[in-house]
């Protein structure tokens, strides 16, 4: 099945070691400034969501039970949505109020194209 | 030139401590739990100092010491406060070049621009908030002839400040500067990536200040900022940063119905029309170099001129000239006076702009210069740095529309000043703007006709106090570097006040 956000293992085990430490987990796509541009990864519904969000993904990680769902801005999406996204881990220092800074790593995003099959499945 | 010995080599100016705790009441308070993590330069890779890890236990301690020293703080008076922040004013000056080096070892960013800017407008910012505090005045409405209404400015209290990374010191200015001029007690968290340099600061100035007045309270944003920004016992939230924080950080401001100010960054545009090119003189030049704005602290700045416009009439040749500066830039160690591009703030940075740079290639954007890490010698090869770069593109793509807070820019033709306006708002953010031509009805309509709260005309990157500075859009909210900001800081108390002896009549 065609997908708008995938997830590296290496991200994939920090959200294992998160989900055990925080509970179920949700991350909300930044912009702008500072440490914008990243993935922010809260405790689900740390963060409320509304009609200006866009559910792109309920991402499956093997050993955690629930979905781990990733949401963007409506707007911005308007200017995303022709590209895959996957969420990496490098080592780093901070990220606003994301769940995975002290642990002296970063979530961070990995872009492609979608290709246009890609693209027709996901708009049908 | 010179090159500026390391913080802790025996010639440097600098000794930073090699652990800062938080500093609340006047003095420093270990981490209640004892935590401490890594502070590296971003010029070697290598750890200098470690910091306190703060927690909601510690935040608490720094409310408490806050909360003591309001009211008495309040109450002084404006010649009182004002005095002191000339003091602070006074006591940078004196250790200009020490605050630069210490500011540039934490950041990266070169020494030209901590000893030109960061440092001195600091502390012309201090001086102009001593200067607006003593200037502002108080109202009164004459209701009818013996109705008065009084308004007088009250300060909120104590409030939460939470400081970026990009311009420690000088952020943390813009935020201390108006708070305690308008007589509020602050608890501030610098940024996790550049704790230090502040406690340096605090270092050379708490002797002016009352204990309690400033507390500073480290660590990370989920174990530090988020017990500060949802606390109920703050009066107001500051916050510089970005968009999901930034409504994050309203969402726990509504629990407690406090206001907030937020600045959250942009996608700047600058314009430069086609009679820039009509002569190859000084105004040209200037031009150029306002091009060249991109690289300005290794693009780490939320009105960074990420986007050029360039009209289609001299599109080619300007864009060469504009390839030809940017080569010339001197990229190197910050602290060598020569350098104008130093290294990015923090290893997640340097990897999120390369990043940027592959799907900028993905989308089909051109290079024109840069587009790789740059590798520096000399024990630099562990710093984080990346060459100045030069996408050629359309608006559409994402290197267009994110903010990648690196020195990356994207450039794009336009036909007229419609197609200028239109592609120049095209944007979900709305900070900054750059407006280029030597036509001022030209330069009047479109700095009117950008969706930006400051349109630099025919100039780029100037942050002179008393010239208001803040977001429309998706940028944020409030106006800093202005007496406006005075307002974000204060209460308005109204009296209304009946001189008549006589009854209304109605009961």
């Amino acid at each position: 099945m065609t997908s708008r956000v995938a997830i590296t293992p290496a991200a994939a085990e920090v959200i294992r070691s998160l989900r055990g430490a925080h509970g179920p987990l949700m991350f909300h796509q930044s912009g702008g400034c500072c440490d914008g541009s990243s993935p922010m990864c809260y405790p689900q519904g740390e963060f409320r969501t509304g009609s200006s969000d866009v559910l792109l993904a309920e991402l499956a990680i093997d050993g955690v039970d629930e979905p781990v769902t990733f949401w963007m801005g409506a707007a911005q999406f308007e200017r995303w949505r022709h590209t895959h996204l996957t969420v990496d881990v490098v080592p780093g220092r901070g990220s606003g109020f994301s769940l995975e800074a002290p642990e002296g790593v970063r979530f961070l995003i990995r872009s492609r194209l979608l290709t246009p099959e890609e693209q027709a499945d996901l708009d049908s | 030139m010179t090159t500026y010995a390391a913080p802790g080599q025996s010639d440097s100016p600098v000794r930073y401590q090699s652990r800062y705790d938080h500093w609340i009441n006047g003095e420093f308070v270990a981490p209640a739990l004892g935590r401490y993590f890594e502070n590296p330069t971003p010029v070697t890779g290598q750890t200098f100092c470690e910091i306190a890890r703060g927690t909601a236990e510690d935040v608490e301690k720094a409310l408490d010491a806050a909360h003591g020293a309001a009211p008495a703080w309040g109450r002084t008076s404006v010649a009182e406060r004002a005095n002191i922040l000339n003091k602070i004013a006074d006591r940078i000056e004196a250790n200009l070049e020490n605050l630069a080096v210490a500011e540039t070892w934490e950041n990266g960013k070169p020494i030209r621009e901590t000893l030109a800017a960061d440092i001195p407008l600091a502390v012309d910012h201090f001086r102009y908030f001593a200067g607006a505090i003593r200037a502002q005045e108080g109202s009164i409405s004459e209701i009818d002839e013996d109705t008065v209404a009084y308004h007088f400015h009250e300060p909120l209290g104590v409030v939460a400040q939470i400081i970026p990374w990009n311009f420690p010191i000088l952020m943390a200015t813009w935020k201390l500067a108006p708070a305690l001029a308008a007589g509020n007690a602050v608890v501030l968290k610098p940024a996790e990536q550049t704790p230090a340099s502040i406690h340096y600061l605090m270092d050379l100035i708490s002797d002016l200040l009352p204990p309690g007045v400033v507390n500073i309270v480290n660590g990370f944003g989920i174990e530090a900022g988020k017990p500060l920004a949802a606390s109920a016992r703050v009066a107001k939230v500051a916050f510089t940063g970005e968009t999901t924080t930034g409504r994050l950080i309203m969402q726990y401001a509504s629990e407690n119905i406090k206001p907030v100010t937020l600045e959250l960054g942009g996608k700047s545009p600058n314009i430069f029309f086609d009679d820039v090119s009509t002569a190859h003189d000084e105004f040209f030049d200037k031009a150029l170099e306002g091009f060249t704005m991109f690289a300005l602290n290794q693009g780490e700045v939320c009105t960074c001129p990420s986007r050029a416009l360039i009209q289609q009439g001299h599109y080619r040749d300007f864009l060469d000239a504009a390839v030809e500066r940017t080569q010339k830039i001197v990229q190197g160690n910050p602290l060598d006076s020569a350098t104008m591009v130093g290294a990015q703030a923090s290893n997640d940075q340097l990897e999120k702009i390369l990043s940027y740079l592959d799907i900028g290639r993905q989308e089909g954007a051109k290079v024109l210069t840069g587009g790789e890490r740059a590798q520096l010698d000399g024990g630099l090869s562990d710093g984080y740095y990346v060459q100045p770069t030069i996408f050629e593109g359309s608006n559409s793509m994402r290197v267009f529309q994110e903010e990648i807070f690196g020195p990356v820019v994207s450039v794009a033709a336009f036909s007229d000043f419609d197609d200028a306006i239109k592609t120049a708002n095209d944007t979900l953010y709305g900070l900054g703007a750059g407006v280029w031509t030597r036509d001022t009805n030209t330069a009047y309509r479109a700095g009117r006709a950008i969706q930006a709260g400051r349109v630099w005309t025919n100039c780029y990157h100037a942050y002179p106090a008393h010239a208001a500075f803040g977001g429309y859009k998706g940028s944020g909210i409030g106006r800093e570097n202005h007496r406006m900001m005075l307002d974000h800081y204060q209460q308005t108390k109204n009296l209304l006040v009946s001189y008549s002896p006589r009854a209304v009549g109605l009961f």
